[in-house]
Parts: C-alpha cells; sequence; structure tokens
C-alpha cells in the first residue's frame, strides 16, 4: 500500500485535506472513465476490430469491451465506500451490539448487521465461537451467518449496476428475510445438542486486541485497502464471468433457455438450487453470468435462486463448520437455508 | 521475540504468514513465525475474525492481510 508520505511537517490537517483533494481528484477520474466506456467500447469493437454490429462475435466482443470495464469500475467505486463503512463495523462491535439481545429482535439485528460487517467465511468458525462465548442464542448467530455472505455489497451493488434498484431491493429484502427466518427456525430445533461438546469448555483467557483509532485518512486508507483487495481478488472471476455471458449473449439464441430455465418449468428452481448449493464463487464472478441467463429467457426467480445459492451456501463453509457442528446441525442447516431460497424462487416466478 | 498467525488456513492466512515471514527477513530477527491452525489454539486468543497477527501474545491486527511494510511497523516498536 502507499504510504501518504508520513514526514513530520504533515500536520494532521494538512494530512487530512492532501486526502480530500486526492479523493476529489479520484472521483472525477472515475466518472470520466465511466462516462467514456460505452463509445470507447463500440469504437474498438466496431471500427478498430472492424465487427459488423448484427454478427454474433460482434455482440459478445461489444458486451465484454463493454461490461468488463463498467462492472470493475462499479466495483472499485462501491467496495470503496463500503471499506470505510465496514471500518466501523468490526465483528467485534456486532458482537457487542447482538449480546444480550433476545431470539426475534437478536435475529433481525443479526441479519441487518451481517450485511455490514466485515465477514470471510475462512473466519466461520472463530466467529461463531465468540458469538456462543457471550451468549448470543444460536439462532441469532445463524441469521448472521446468512446474511454475511448472502447479502453483501458486491452482490447488490452489481444487480443495482446490471438490472436496476428494484431488482436490487428484492435481493435484499428476501436475503434478509430468509437468513431471519432461518435463524428462527433453526433457534426452535435445541441446536444446542448438536454443537461439538468442546466449544462449551470454557476459554476463559482475557482479551488482548485493543481496537485500532482511525482518523478520517486511516478510513479512507481502509477504503483503498478493501479495493486492493476485493477487486485484486475478484477481476479475474469477473473477466472469466463476463466472457461466459458474453458468448452466451452473442451465441445463444433467444428464448433458448426460457424453456428449461423459464417460469412455466417448476423443478427448474430446485435444479438450480441443488446445482448451487456446492459450487463456490461470489457475487462478482456469478452475476454477468446472470445478466446473460436473464437476457436469453430465463426466469428472474430461477436466476436468483442460482446465485443466493451459489454465494450463501458452498462446500468450503460447510467444511469448515464442520468442525464445531455435528452433522445433523449442518444438514439442518443447508436444508432450512435451502429452502427459504427455494421459495423465494418460486415466490418471484409465481410474482412476476 | 514470539510471532504467530492465527488462521484455519485460508488464501488470506497464507498471505499473512508470507507478508510477515517477509517483514522478519527484511528486519534480520531471525525469528520463525509461527502458524497456528488449530480452532481450538486459535480460540484462546479470543478473536473473532481470522487471520490474525499476533506479537509476543498480544493480538496486533484482526481480519486483515497486513502489507509487510506494515508488520515491519509493529515489530519495530
Amino acid at each position: 500500500m502507499k504510504r501518504v508520505d508520513p514526514t513530520p511537517a504533515a500536520t494532521p490537517t494538512r494530512r487530512t485535506g492532501r486526502t480530500v483533494l486526492l479523493l476529489a481528484a479520484g472521483l472525477a477520474a472515475w466518472i470520466a472513465a465511466y462516462v467514456a466506456i460505452l463509445p470507447v467500447s463500440r469504437f474498438m469493437t466496431f471500427r478498430v476490430l472492424g465487427l459488423g454490429p448484427a454478427s454474433h462475435l460482434g455482440e459478445s466482443v461489444a458486451f465484454f469491451l463493454y461490461d468488463t470495464p463498467k462492472v470493475l469500475l462499479l466495483l472499485a467505486l462501491i467496495v470503496f465506500f463500503v471499506g470505510i463503512v465496514r471500518s466501523f463495523f468490526t465483528a467485534e462491535r456486532t458482537r457487542a451490539i447482538l449480546a444480550g439481545k433476545r431470539e426475534s429482535v437478536g435475529n433481525v439485528l443479526a441479519a441487518l448487521l451481517g450485511v455490514v460487517t466485515p465477514f470471510c467465511s475462512c473466519s466461520a468458525v472463530p466467529l461463531f465461537l465468540g458469538f456462543v462465548e457471550v451468549g448470543i442464542p444460536l439462532g441469532v448467530t445463524f441469521s448472521f451467518l446468512v446474511s454475511a455472505p448472502m447479502v453483501n455489497e458486491v452482490a447488490l451493488v452489481l444487480l443495482f449496476g446490471l438490472f436496476g434498484w428494484k431488482v436490487a431491493a428484492l435481493y435484499l429484502a428476501t436475503g434478509l428475510t430468509i437468513a431471519i427466518a432461518a435463524g428462527c427456525v433453526l433457534g426452535r430445533m435445541k441446536p444446542e445438542r448438536h454443537v461439538e461438546p468442546w466449544v462449551y469448555e470454557s476459554m476463559r483467557t482475557k482479551a488482548t486486541f485493543e481496537g485500532e483509532r482511525l482518523g478520517f485518512t486511516g478510513r479512507v486508507g481502509k477504503g483503498v485497502e478493501a479495493v486492493r483487495d476485493v477487486v485484486g481478488k475478484v477481476w479475474p472471476w469477473v473477466l472469466a464471468g463476463i466472457a461466459v455471458g458474453a458468448g452466451i449473449h452473442g451465441y445463444a439464441p433467444e428464448g433458448l433457455l426460457a424453456s428449461f430455465m423459464g417460469k412455466s418449468a417448476w423443478w427448474s428452481v430446485p435444479a438450480a438450487v441443488v446445482i448451487g448449493v456446492p459450487m463456490y464463487s461470489n457475487a462478482a464472478g456469478i452475476i454477468p453470468v446472470v445478466e446473460a441467463l436473464l437476457g436469453k429467457g430465463a426466469a428472474l426467480g430461477t436466476v436468483l435462486a442460482f446465485m443466493m445459492s451459489v454465494i450463501a451456501l458452498s462446500l468450503p463453509e460447510i467444511v469448515i463448520l464442520r468442525k464445531v457442528l455435528r452433522p445433523p446441525l449442518i444438514a439442518a442447516f443447508v436444508g432450512v437455508v435451502a429452502s427459504g431460497i427455494l421459495l423465494v424462487g418460486w415466490l418471484f416466478n409465481a410474482v412476476l | 521475540m514470539k510471532i504467530q498467525v492465527l488462521g484455519t488456513g485460508c488464501a488470506k492466512c497464507k498471505q499473512l504468514t508470507a507478508n510477515a515471514e517477509k517483514a522478519v527477513a527484511e528486519l534480520g530477527l531471525g525469528v520463525p513465525v509461527e502458524k497456528v491452525e488449530d480452532v481450538r489454539e486459535i480460540m484462546k486468543f479470543r478473536v473473532l475474525s481470522t487471520p490474525a497477527l499476533v506479537v509476543d501474545g498480544t493480538v496486533k491486527s484482526l481480519g486483515r492481510v497486513l502489507t509487510p511494510e506494515a508488520i515491519k511497523d509493529l515489530l519495530r516498536v
């Protein structure tokens, strides 16, 4: 990470001033780049490469050259701001908020906090144990574990950027509902029976981490760090996703998918969930594929169910959770979440 | 000086370990970077997110992959 020059002469105010200037310059550059995408992509495809606008290859290439920079730019912008927002929400603070909350209220709060708290499925176990330790009910913890990966900023932004605010809002609302409902249902099942016994053995040592103090520049730094981290990691997925999407866009005939991913095929939703659960990808990789599928007649409910099951449940996460949960509870967890996704898929297909 | 990286073996944890090793080498400290992968051992440090960097039993960072430069700053103090 490039450091802001730490010379002794740079007083806090001067550093803040410089950060604001850099921020403004960055935003201006972002807007200029975003506006330029469409003309540049058309120029490249039809003039430089000389492809016909009506040809399959021309359509695929135009789609690829337009969507790639668009998605990456949107991603960078949002991840930056979310990085700043998240510097206010640590797992520790979330735990402190949830500690001592009753079920119901706790489930709703946990699902909401899951959206903004930084989370990686590799931290699922320490987080689970930490929640259990302060007496947060298991059902509430599950609400968090469902919401955190499924309803994340990357998914929301990409849905917003590619399909508009209605689809993004639907995703947010149904994702939160699944997380809340799954936590409530699992909480009723007396899940404590199926937690590995060692979890409840006392782990009393003193907490040793002091929180960091971050100023304005520090938080902007967090944003930059998040962009480097997230965009640096997901760009190959985005590229691959858009390439597949571009292929489908240019070559798959209109309505090809309508027959087996359309509304009329009721079994397409469970099929999408069954295929999606073991798959592991992130929202950034899956959404361009989603866009292309939708464009060719796949029903929105089926496609969203597929996307939710890919990012909310995954084999690696299940393997990690197995360290603390016994198989019956793992099965219940996967089953309840998958059922919720299934219902959402059917609901969308029936209503829209 | 005892340097430990807590993590269940995900990509971020490996990256943090590599960065810590780089920082140690550049400072010429000549101490090993110990990886703590067992969940029960990790929980003894009461961390909620991994990877975490522990220096002499004190948790210095949580849930982040610090750059070698940032780790050097932590080790110098």
